[in-house]
């Protein structure tokens, strides 16, 4: 027994059935939007400690050097403890947006500081955005697949989510354009596109420079913003750097998303929005109703950390690891998914997009895969309505080499299993080798091996759906 | 008294337990009793073995502890336990046995075909689809055999769906049912003791009759305790719901799940251990029977040490 008795905690009194049908009357009309299932249930067992997840989305923050963070708090604590114990503005630190202006620069874009706010990470900021422009009823168009994490967001605002089909080089502008037509014809006028166009998450793709700059001049022509997810940008693992959407319009139809949470760390929560002065305005006035102000002792620790100036070193150091578990990936799955399967791969971000055959749900497969101890997030998280059941995100950055060989083998086993007992089912003989003669094999027997399997998206469906 | 409340686990739903646990523990705190939690794991028996608690209250859910798993270990350790013992959970646990036992008994329940994927795989089942489907119609319901809430469970509205559900339903489990579809309103009888509980009606929202997942949704479902029945219709519900409860040799509680067609119900399924969450049936019906939530735990409990009373 300790000298001191822990605190005594009060334990909630039981809600009856009455007391649950008294605070559903309470409740807003949005939080019926906001679900709960049975498959969120399974993904909380993909938590267990010896699942393999390649499930997350993490950076791999065992890379920062424990004495270099240990260093910089101490200095925070000898010299500003009382400032950085302190609220601070609403849109953050002089300093914080130095350092913001610095990583943008990085990727070629020129930004006044006025036009930035900084956000406790950039899922704030997708929050701050719909807050801004979204009544319930609006139209709010984005990639399909996107974000999973966006899509609690636009549905909390109770937005009209359409999606526009992606493939290997992001967003289909021309289905975006037909849509925006579609829209303009039925007298419904969205209010932003939302896009994540380098290294998307989850497809891994990156908007080709001609559709970017189509997208923009859209924007422009319609008049509506283009909101700009960019969290990867900088780890780019191979080929030349596209120009973000915000440079090559100059902010005066985009919004501008990035985040110190993939170069970084995600546990400071640091993220920001670049906005036009009047849509900043109104964005200010969110935040300081959301939270007054994001974190003083993490702006303090980021400050701290690039005044040191090896903030880059650090990003070339992650693109380096990441890069060789990207290919580990690659080669996994080469090694291990069926024929049938296809996949994204990714110049650079977090993300393998991986497409099974049309009979396979990735949903139903997680809780095969789980029994295997290994996870991924089904694609249905990424789209708003029944499209995607046959794909999978799979993470890299945040699993060693050797999980991720494991971790493939054992989700190739699992889906090798349901083909197999597919093709029992159908008297499909060998689909696997007669999918490859019709399919990929002409390509693959051009040397093609690798591109065989890139981009396996759905042409079908059409734009929103 | 000191209780050791079992919960999570590895199961797929093993967040349903863990809330059902933490709500038990919480009863069982208000009524004084002192309480053991055990996430179980590999470390379960010698827990037990240290801890040495006057009973066990099963608070999980699915394969490992539904399934006579846990059950098994807490006989051979000769720990009291609250629910049904290890046969009676594993015949509940497998719809394909429980169909065979419920049957077996007289009772009505849904024509079906039960397989394992073997069957499939090496003797070429494939070829008497045709003929099972003709037997069952369509739509048919493709379920795994083992496995709780709605997962894996599908529609085949067609003879061009059922491979595809069956590749889900074979997700969860070696084994799966094929199932003729019975229309009807679906609900559930918590048996306490070897008394039915008030009838609870599940109305699935306008439009999502065929998604299982809608179930498990709030606010898509909704739950209606006591049901608005005829007292005909309850009498055969209820008379169906305990002898089925009997015939899988049920003990200290189970929940059965039954469709109530025009010609009258047809059991579904039995549930060894179910959900003990606020917005679960078993509670719900307590509740409609004038029972808080510590009177049913409370009951449990004395069902468990004293099951010659009940």
């Amino acid at each position: 027994m300790s000298e001191v008795p822990p605190p005594p905690h009060r334990r909630r009194a039981h809600t009856s059935t009455r007391d649950l049908e008294r605070y559903a009357g309470l409740f807003a009309a949005r939080t019926g939007v906001m679900r709960s299932s049975a498959m969120r249930d399974l993904m909380a067992v993909t938590a267990r400690p010896e699942v393999i997840s390649l499930a997350g989305g993490l950076p791999d923050t065992s890379t920062f050097p424990p004495q270099s963070f240990a260093a910089q708090m101490t200095r925070i604590a000898q010299e500003s403890a009382a400032e950085a114990l302190q609220y601070g503005p609403t849109e953050g630190f002089e300093e914080t947006k130095d350092c913001i202006v610095e990583v943008m620069g990085a990727e070629g874009m020129l930004v006044d500081p006025h036009d930035v706010i900084v956000t406790t990470g950039g899922q704030q900021a997708i929050d701050l955005v719909c807050k801004t422009l979204v009544d319930p009823g609006d139209v709010v168009i984005c990639e399909a697949p996107t974000y999973p994490g966006a899509v609690p967001v636009f549905c909390s605002y109770q937005a009209d989510v359409v999606q526009v089909e992606c493939d290997g080089d992001g967003m289909r502008v021309d289905e975006l354009e037909q849509l925006l037509e579609r829209l303009r014809r039925e007298g419904r006028r969205p209010k932003f596109i939302y896009s994540v166009p380098s290294f998307q998450n989850p497809a891994g793709v990156t908007m080709s420079l001609e559709r970017r700059q189509r997208l923009v001049e859209l924007a422009r022509l319609h008049e509506l913003l283009v909101v700009e997810d960019n969290p990867y940008g900088l780890l780019r693992y191979e080929g030349e750097p596209l120009p973000p959407l915000y440079q090559l319009d100059g902010g005066d139809f985009v919004v501008y998303i990035g985040t110190f949470s993939k170069i970084l760390s995600p546990g400071i929560r640091l993220g920001w929005a670049v906005a036009p002065p009047p849509v900043m305005e109104k964005i200010v006035l969110g935040k300081q109703a959301a939270d007054l102000c994001t974190s003083t002792l993490t702006q303090y620790f980021v400050r701290e950390y690039f005044a040191e100036g090896r903030w880059r070193q650090y990003v070339a150091d992650l693109v380096e690891i990441y890069r060789g578990r990207r290919d580990t990936m690659i080669a996994a799955l080469h090694e291990h998914f069926p024929a049938a399967a296809s996949w994204t791969e990714p110049q650079g971000g977090l993300f393998i997009w991986a497409t099974l055959p049309e009979y396979i749900d990735s949903g139903d497969l997680l809780a095969k895969a789980l029994r295997a101890d290994v996870a991924f997030v089904p694609g249905q998280a990424a789209y708003i309505d029944e499209r995607g059941r046959n794909s999978m995100r799979l993470n890299f950055s945040g699993v060693t080499d050797a999980e991720i060989r494991e971790g493939i083998r054992r989700i190739g086993v699992v889906v090798a299993e349901q083909v197999e007992l597919f093709e029992a089912l159908t008297g499909a003989d060998g689909a696997g080798r007669g999918r490859e003669v019709e399919g990929g094999g002409p390509a693959a027997a051009a040397g093609g091996g690798a591109e065989q399997n890139v981009v396996p998206f759905r042409k079908t469906g059409g734009a929103g759906g | 008294m000191k209780v050791a409340v079992l919960k999570g686990g590895r199961s797929l739903e093993r967040n349903v337990s863990l809330r059902s646990g933490a709500r038990v523990e919480d009863a069982l705190e208000r009524l004084g009793h002192e309480i053991v939690a055990l996430d179980v794991g590999a470390d379960l028996v010698k827990r037990l073995v240290a801890d040495a608690p006057d009973v066990a209250f099963v608070a999980m859910h699915g394969v490992g502890g539904e399934d006579g798993t846990v059950q098994e270990l807490l006989e051979i350790l000769g720990i009291p336990f609250t629910g049904p013992g290890a046969a009676a959970c594993a015949r509940c646990m497998d719809k394909s046995l429980a169909k065979h036992a419920i049957s077996e008994a007289g009772l009505p329940t849904p024509d079906w075909f039960a397989f394992n994927s073997t069957a499939f795989r090496e003797l070429g089942a494939a070829d008497a689809l045709g003929r099972l489907e003709q037997s069952l119609g369509f739509p048919l319901v493709v379920k795994p055999s083992r496995g709780g809430s709605s997962l894996g469970v599908r529609f085949a509205a067609a003879p061009g769906e059922v491979p595809q559900a069956l590749v889900s339903a074979f997700s969860y489990d070696e084994r799966v049912l094929l199932e003729r579809f019975v229309d009807g309103r679906e609900v559930a009888v918590s048996v306490l003791g070897e008394t039915a509980l008030p009838i609870v009606e599940a109305i699935p929202a306008e439009g999502d009759r065929y998604d299982f997942e809608a179930r498990y949704e709030i606010g898509r479902t909704r739950f209606v305790c006591p049901a608005a029945l005829a007292e005909a219709e309850r009498a055969a519900i209820e008379e169906v719901a305990v002898a089925t409860y009997r015939a899988l040799g049920c003990s200290g509680f189970a929940r059965i799940d039954l469709i109530l067609e025009p010609g009258g119900p047809q059991v579904l399924e039995a549930n060894a251990i179910p959900g003990l969450t606020d917005t679960s049936l078993l509670p719900q019906a307590a509740e409609a029977a004038g029972m808080s939530f510590e009177d049913l735990v409370e009951r449990i409990l004395d069902l468990a040490l004293r099951p010659a009373t009940a």
